[in-house]
Order: structure tokens, then sequence, then C-alpha cells
């Protein structure tokens, strides 16, 4: 057996993503300063979005007879540089919770960087094994970060985190398992495992194959949370800490969706991703109407979200920069949905508020109610703005116009494909969907109700009662630089589409 | 072909298009920044950028227009020719252009457009509802004008959806931020109502494009490009998208609602200008991209279009809540206008564009004088409401010229559209379109009698306590909003060629299939 040659320019990205995490580790073991913790973390994530971006299209790599495992094309270096980016801005969202100690600083950085890695090798997998062997990296230290944290003091401590790490973890690993199980299964069928080679079982073993590939879809759909599959995500984001919830939403999200688009180009997997898709997209909204706490709707929402990607990943290889080019557009929007929520809930000012009114019990310093949020846009005129942002575009209106582009790809997508009957009931679901976008929209900015006393300028006793805090510096660059984001793709989405066709 | 010869040089005409857009939507993003201290100064500024906006759309009437009929190729008709355009990529993954332009058909309801906004973002400065700060409401409608004349100026038909999308969440926030006491409702179901219509033009829309792989309304207008049975699927598509937005019966019921909740501003801006998008739409992109499948559906249209004008009429006999009344009556006047598009005849559609602006005009006065009423009264209920000419004689006045303006008396601008909408009806011939005709006209006179009801109510008769406690006189702002309305729509009675003037060039490439 000869050695493979390795190319190590390729591998670039991955070295910078798992130095990341050596260097978070290290700084935290002879420095052990949060600021230079965080501060190192970061510049090693922008370093790998900046390799992938730098390497761009390269040789492929670990390569044998019949395929590659590593393939550095322009779309893998994208999404390894946007998973990196998402990183980035997770680690930028929780800065506030590690200031005031609710995480432990260099475990979290750490974790987030590991998770990292994984996400990178999932970008550029060329074979299946490694897709998973990614997709776990990407996985299992969301496991420990789900239910890492101490509580500030006057927040009420519960068991929801650890009820979350743990059912997010079981599921996890069954899904794990049933993934596996269609990947033996297929490579029974057909002998292969590099993507390049990778297609529909021939003649004996077409029925076998068929099977394998559905137990591999099934297995990916429990990590984008696809119906039936999808009763862990509510329950780990609302349990998880909000920047923590974000990550599941975003870069969790896209690993789950990249490795689905992998197999679904290659495979026919139409009947069952259009299957789900349907579930997917009509149980999320409609459950989301029903909501009352906002992390819990954002999740549902999520939910939806990515019934409309599977949508596009039920044409197969047509569908796929579709469905890659929503994935970029919802998770830019996501993220900055729940940075809003992070910045309005900080959970230090929630306890401290609930002692000030002298709740009697300790209270819940998470996303917290709907309610809670009501009048928020009229203290914090930015925030409201950005929230509007990404509500608009996660319905597919303007002012959201990255969002509305996304809508109209899949749509045309389905269209040009001659999936009418899909698209009929992607924009169904965009109706059902505005519903409760609008409802959270609205919400921030209505004045709370006064208890029984008839109000001249509910305004002035507004910003009584509610006096302004401040956003802390890192999540209002966060916020900032993604917003902008968005806003450039809203008006130039031809940057997306290149990237991605 | 042809646009090989008349490939647009960029100079003034482009500049001028880029900039009806650009302008309000610079005005709203700096009228927004303005500090809550300075609202005032804000809705100002918001006026003067309405108003640059207004003067704006006044200028292509003066710029060189009809460049030559140059039907170069093999197609039978002569191809719609903008009399201004601009060609530019924007997403080409998406097959989308920002083509701008302006023919006869648009422009007077782009005019329109600029007039009722200036006059509405002046009449904010008087005046701001109960709700929110006068500057956003103001960003708000500038904003809104961006959509709609977005709306009237797109030759794209994504770009055509990309900005009817753009007016729903700011009509909603219009509405449930300043709006009545059920306001959040009826906003909500605006919003729910219209985004399933747009998501029919959607479909629609990609449809055509995927079908004809290409989204220029210049190339698709009146050349049969798609299938027969694509044309059918896209026109019941379109049909009903458009149908939601202007309304037609059955799919009205989301109108009475909005226009009763809204504020003042928001109800002219919502009949004025924002029902027109759907009529317009039906217009240049239903005749226009599936003349088969306009022809296919015209009868149904009509059979529609007439219950609508006997409904609407019939409703509102019985209505006692003013702004409901004048929402009811504005289904009935649609029901005309989609009457006459439904005739599917120069004369027609004709009818269908004057009968356009003039709701336009006269219902956004009516809104105008309803809202000033129910603000000084305190109630819009007809039954609180008697007697207005004692104690205001002016606003009576100007009460009872709308309404006879809106009953359609020859002279002024409402006039023209009912009636030739029926002319046109009778002209198509057969039992179907006569029977059309005469209900038709049998809605015009029941429009008539309700109109005049509300004036012996409204007008006549002893003052009641909320009339005679509530301020006569009109100020200067608000002369000022009305003035321009009251003129128009006495210039358009005597003129209507003012609106159709230039229309037949365009209508005869429209309809090229269709006859």
């Amino acid at each position: 057996m000869r050695s493979q040659a390795v190319d190590h320019i390729a591998l670039l990205p991955l070295y910078a993503a798992a130095g990341t995490a050596i260097l978070a580790l290290l700084v935290d073991l002879f420095v052990a300063r949060r600021t230079a913790i965080v501060v190192s973390t970061l510049a090693g994530a922008l370093t790998t979005a900046a390799a992938a971006l730098v390497v761009g299209t390269w040789d492929a790599t670990f390569c044998t007879t019949g395929g590659c495992s590593w393939i550095p094309t322009q779309p893998a270096a994208v999404a390894a540089a946007l998973f990196a980016a998402l990183t980035a801005g997770v680690l930028g969202l929780s800065a506030p919770a590690l200031r005031e100690g609710a995480v432990p600083v260099g475990e979290f950085c750490f974790l987030l960087a590991c998770s990292m890695t994984g996400g990178v090798t999932v970008a550029y997998a060329g074979d299946l094994l490694t897709l998973i062997v990614g997709l776990e990296t990407l996985t299992l230290p969301l496991y420990i970060l789900v239910g890492l944290r101490r509580y500030v003091p006057f927040a009420r401590p519960s068991i929801r985190p650890a009820e979350a790490s743990l059912t997010f973890f079981l599921v996890s690993v069954i899904s794990t398992a049933v993934a596996l199980l269609g990947l033996a299964l297929v490579f029974a069928a057909t002998g292969v495992v590099h993507l390049s080679r990778l297609a529909p079982a021939p003649a004996p073993f077409t029925a076998l194959g068929g099977v394998g590939a559905a137990l591999l879809v099934i297995g990916l759909a429990f990590k984008v949370a696809a119906v039936p599959l999808h009763a862990w995500a509510p329950a780990t984001y609302d349990g998880a800490p909000i920047p923590i919830a974000a990550y599941l939403s975003t870069a969790s999200k896209l690993g789950g969706i990249l490795a689905l688009a992998a197999v679904a180009a290659r495979l026919d997997t139409g009947a069952v991703l259009s299957a789900l898709a349907v579930l997917t997209m009509t149980v999320g909204n409609l459950v989301a109407l029903r909501q009352t706490r906002m992390v819990r709707l954002l999740a549902w929402s999520s939910i939806a979200q990515a019934g409309y990607i599977l949508a596009a990943l039920a044409m197969g290889a047509p569908g796929v920069p579709a469905a890659l080019s929503y994935a970029v557009f919802f998770v830019i929007l996501e993220l900055i949905a729940f940075g809003v929520v992070a910045a309005l809930r900080p959970a230090g000012r929630v306890a401290r508020e609930a002692v000030a009114l002298a709740a009697p019990t300790p209270t819940d310093t998470d996303g917290g109610t709907l309610n809670d949020y009501r009048g928020l846009a009229h203290q914090h005129r930015w925030l409201g703005a950005a929230m509007i942002v990404a509500l608009s575009g996660l319905a597919g209106l303007p002012p959201g116009l990255a969002g509305l582009f996304a809508k109209v790809t899949v749509v045309g997508a389905l269209i040009a494909e001659g999936w009418t009957w899909l698209a009929v009931i992607v924009v169904i679901n965009a109706v059902i969907a505005l519903a409760y976008y609008v409802r959270v929209g609205a919400l921030l900015y209505t004045y709370p109700r006064s208890p029984g006393i008839p109000v001249v300028d509910p305004a002035l006793l507004y910003d009584i009662t509610h006096p302004r805090f401040p956003v802390p510096r890192p999540l209002t660059a966060t916020l900032l630089i993604t917003a902008a984001a968005a806003i450039l793709l809203g008006f130039a989405p031809q940057l997306l589409f290149n990237a991605f066709s | 072909m042809y646009r090989d010869y008349l490939e647009p040089s960029w100079g003034l005409p482009q500049a001028l298009l880029i900039a009806l857009l650009a302008v309000p939507l610079l005005g709203a993003a700096v009228v927004a920044l303005f500090p809550a201290a300075r609202d005032r100064q804000a809705r100002l500024v918001a006026t003067g950028f309405a108003t640059v906006t207004f003067l704006l759309t006044l200028a292509p009437a003066f710029s060189s227009r009809g460049e030559g009929w140059f039907a170069y190729g093999g197609r039978s008709t002569v191809p719609l020719l903008p009399w201004v355009e601009v060609d530019l990529d924007w997403v080409p993954s998406l097959g989308l252009d920002l083509h701008l332009g302006i023919d006869g058909i648009s422009y007077p309801l782009i005019v329109l457009t600029g007039l009722l906004t200036a006059l509405c973002c002046a009449y904010t400065v008087k005046k701001v509802p109960d709700g929110g700060s006068g500057r956003t409401l103001a960003a708000l409608l500038l904003v809104l004008e961006v959509g709609v004349l977005g709306t009237f100026l797109a030759l794209d038909l994504i770009l055509f959806f990309l900005f009817f999308e753009v007016v729903l969440l700011p009509m909603y926030a219009v509405i449930a931020g300043w709006g009545g006491l059920a306001r959040r409702a009826a906003a909500r179901k605006f919003v729910l109502y219209t985004l399933a219509g747009s998501v029919l033009l959607l479909l629609g829309v990609l449809i055509v494009v995927t079908g004809a792989g290409t989204g220029d309304l210049v190339t698709l207008t009146g050349a049969a490009e798609l299938s027969r049975n694509t044309q059918y699927a896209v026109f019941a598509l379109l049909a009903v998208a458009f149908a939601i937005k202007a309304p037609l019966w059955p799919l009205h019921t989301w109108l009475p609602d909005a226009h009763t909740e809204a504020p003042t501003v928001g109800s002219v801006i919502l009949a004025g200008v924002l029902l027109k998008m759907g009529t317009y739409g039906l217009i240049r992109v239903g005749v226009g991209v599936a003349p088969l499948g306009a022809a296919w559906a015209a009868p149904a249209l009509g059979v529609l279009a007439v219950v609508a004008i006997i409904a609407g009429a019939l409703i509102c006999l019985r209505q006692t809540e003013l702004k409901r009344l004048i929402a009811y009556s504005s289904v009935g006047h649609m029901g005309f206008v989609l009457l006459g598009i439904a005739t599917l005849s120069v004369t027609g559609i004709q009818a269908a564009l004057l009968g356009n602006v003039a709701h336009g005009l006269i219902t956004g006065l009516l809104f105008f004088l309803a809202g000033t009423i129910k603000d000084r009264t305190g109630t819009g209920s007809l039954n609180q409401l008697s007697g207005l000419r004692e104690t205001a004689p002016r606003l009576a006045g100007l009460v009872g010229f709308a309404a006879v303006a809106s009953l359609g008396l020859p002279g002024l601008a409402g006039f023209w559209g009912e009636a030739f909408a029926v002319v046109a009806a009778v002209q198509r011939g057969g039992p179907l379109w006569t029977t059309l005709a005469v209900i038709a006209a049998i809605g015009g006179a029941l429009t008539a009698a309700y109109f005049l009801r509300l004036l012996r109510r409204l007008t006549h008769g002893l003052p009641t306590p909320s009339v005679t406690s509530a301020p006569a006189g009109i100020s200067g702002i608000e002369w000022l909003a009305w003035a321009p309305l009251v003129l128009l729509t006495l210039a358009v009675g005597v003129a209507p060629a003012l609106i159709i003037g230039d229309t037949l060039q365009p209508l005869t490439t429209l309809l090229g299939v269709a006859r």
C-alpha cells in the first residue's frame, strides 16, 4: 500500500480552524485572561475564513483510485468561510455572557473552535465518511456547549439546559447511527463512498441502494430538524444560551444542509426529501403560530425555513445552488434575529430588574416570553430596525430584500424544474409564516398596556418605567457587520449566486 | 430586433427614471433619521422630497415621445415603445433587469401617485394621527411611493413583482401604527390577504419567465411566446392576484376593514394609488403577457365585475359608517374599471384607465373629507352626523362636490370611466355583454342613490350635538391638500384626453393578439 500525497495548501483552512482550537486551549492555560482568549479565538476564526477564501479553488487531495476526500472548490471555500464567520459572529454574541462569567471562557472558545473545524471539514468533504466525521465534529462540542452555563445572581437555576443537552445528545447519536447504517447500505449496493462517483445503485441492488439513500437522508435530516425528526430542536434551542441557540440554528443547520446537498445531488432521494419538505414547512409554520416564547418561536420558524431548503434539495442536483443560496441568506438573517434577542435580553440586566421589581421568584434569564419584548424597539431604535430587517427577510418581503431573493430563487428553481406543486406549497407557507413574523415585529413597537390607569402619553410613561440599557460593544459590532452583509446581499444577490453557480 | 436601433443611450431621461425612485427613497431615509425633537421639521422635509418627486413625475410629459414606428422584424404588431426607458442588469441569475419605462398607460398613474403622496405628506405637517411619531409616518408614505412608482415604472416582470411587494409591510405599519381602535386585526387581515395575492403573482411571474425565457415586458407584450395552456394558467393566477389587490368581489373583504381603521392619509394612499396597482397589473401584465388567457377568462371577469358593482352599491345603501361606505363604494367603482378591462377593447381599457385616475382623485378627496369629519366630530357613524351644511357649509359643499363627482355626474371625472365601460360592453355585443352592460348601468343608478342618501343624512337635516360642537373652518393646509384634487376632478371631467391622449398605440399593441 502506498501512502497518499497530501497537499498542505489545500488543507490550509482546516489547519487554521484546528489551530484556533489549540490556540484557545493554550492561551487559556498560559495567559488565562478572558480578553486574550476571546481575541485569539476571534483572530483564529477570521484567519480560517481568510485562508478558505485565499486558497479558493485548489487541487483536490487525499486521493485514491476513484476519488478524492478533500476537494477545495469555490462553493466549498465560500461555505467554509461562512462557517468561520458564523463562529466569529457567535463569539461576538457571547461576549456579554462571557464577561458576566455565565460560561467558562477557555472551554467555551475551545469547543466553539472545534465545532468550526467540523464545519470546515463538512464544506470540503469529498466522500461520505469524511462528511459524517465532519458533521460529528461539528455537533459533538455542541452537546456540551448547550448545557455549559453558570447562573448570574438572582437568575433562576433550572435543569432545562441539562435536559436540552441530553435530548440533543441522544437524538443526535441515534440520527448518526441511522445515517451510518444508510451509508453502509449505500456502500454495499454501489461499492463507492466518494461523492464524485456516487450514483444510484445498479440493477440487482437498486432497492438496497434506495433504502440506504433514504436512511442516509433521514439520518441527516435530524441535523436540520426536519419534521417528523424535529422534536429536539425547540427544547434544545430554548434551553441553550442564546448565542449557542444562534449557532445551532445557523452553523449546525448549514452543516446538515451541505451534507444533504451532497447526497441529494447524486442519489435519487426526491420522494423522501419532498415528503420531508412538505411536512417540515407546514408543521413548522403552523406550530410557530401558537408559540409564546421568543426562542421557541424562532426555533419553529427555523424548522419551517429548513423545509423550503429541503424543497429545493428534493429536485436533486439542479436544486443544489438554489438550496445553498437560500441557506446563506437564511443563516445571515437568523444570526441577526438571535443577535437582537441576545442584545435585548442581557442576563445580568434581566436578573437585576427582577431584583428591583422585588419579583417573588428568581427570574428566567433566557429568551423569555414574547410579552417581554413589548415596546423594546422604542428604546433601541436600531435593534428594532435590525429585527425588522431579519423578520421581514425571513418572511421574504422587502425591506428584507435578501429574503425576497431567497424565496424567488427557490420558487423559480422549483417551477423551472417542473415541481410546480411543491412551489405552490412553498408560497402558501410563506403566507402562513407572515402571520407570526408580523406579530413579533408589531409587538416590538407596541406600548405595554398600563393596568387600569388611562395614560395621556404612553411613550413618556414607558420611557420612565423602562430605563435604557446599553448594548455591549462586541454585540453591536456583530450586529452591524451581519446587517451590513444582509443589506449588501439584498441589493447585490448576484455576488452569492456567482459563488454557488 | 428593434431594440438594436433604439438602444437607449444614458442620458437625462434615464437619470430621471432612476431619480423617480431614488428621491423618495433617500427622502424616507433622511426623514427617518431626524431626531424626535425635530418632528415637525422632519415632516416638512418629507413634504419637500415628495414635492420634488411630484415635479419629477411631470417632466416626462415634455420629453420627446414616440420615437417613431420602428416595427422591424417579423412581428405583426407594433412593439411596445416606452417614451423613456432605462435597462440595467441587476441579478442575471434570476433574469432580473432594472428595466424601467414610461408610456401612455402608466404615465397618468405615475403623476397621480406623485401628486397624492405629496398632498398626504403636506397633510401630515398639520395633523399627525395618534399612535406614533409623525416623521415615521411621513417616511413610510415615501417608502410606499417608491413601491407604487416602481410598480408602475417596471418593465421587467420580476422587478414588477419586487415593487409590488415593497408596499406590503409599510402599509401594514401605517394601519397598525396610526389606525383606529380595531387597527391590529384590520392590518393583519390586509397584510395576509395581500400577501396571498402577491405569492400567486410570484407563481404566475415565474411561470412566465420560465416558459418564455425572459421577464422583459417589452418582449413579452402582445407576442405569443407562451403556449395556450400556459397562458390560461398564468392568467388565472395573475387575475386572482390582481383581483385581491384591486379588489374584485368576492375577494374584497379586507378592504372595508383596512379603510375604516387606517388613518386618513393611509386611506387616501390605499384607495388612491394602492388599489390601482391591481388594475394596472391586470392591464399591463395580465392582458399584456397572457392575451389568450385574458380572452378565455374575460366573460367570468365581466360577470364578477358586474356583481361587484351591484354588491358594492347594495351594501352602501345599508351602510351607516362613513369611511366604510366610501370603502364599499370603491368596490363598486373598481367593478366598473374591471368591466372595462374585461371587454378587452381599446374603448374599454381606456375607460378603465380613466376610471382608475378618476377614482384615485375623487375617492382620495372623499377620504380626506371623511377623515376630517371623523377627526372633528369624533364619530363616523351617519346616525350621529347630520346637518353639516348648517354648521360647516364649506366642508359640506366639498363633500357634496366629491359625492356628486363619485356618482358619475357628466362633466366631472367619474363620468367617463363608468359610462364608457358600459359603452364598451355594449359594443362588445352578444347577449352576455349586453346583459352585463344593462346591469352595470343599473348599478350606476344605485351608486347615485346611495351617494344622495349619504348627502341627505350627512349634510341635510338638523345638526346633531357632535356636528355642532365640531370646528367649522378649513385651514390653509387643508385647502392646499384638497384644492388640487377638486381642480383635477374638474379638469379630467372636461378633458378626458388628458388621461387617455397617448394610450391608443400602447393599447393596440397590448391587445394585438386578443382582438
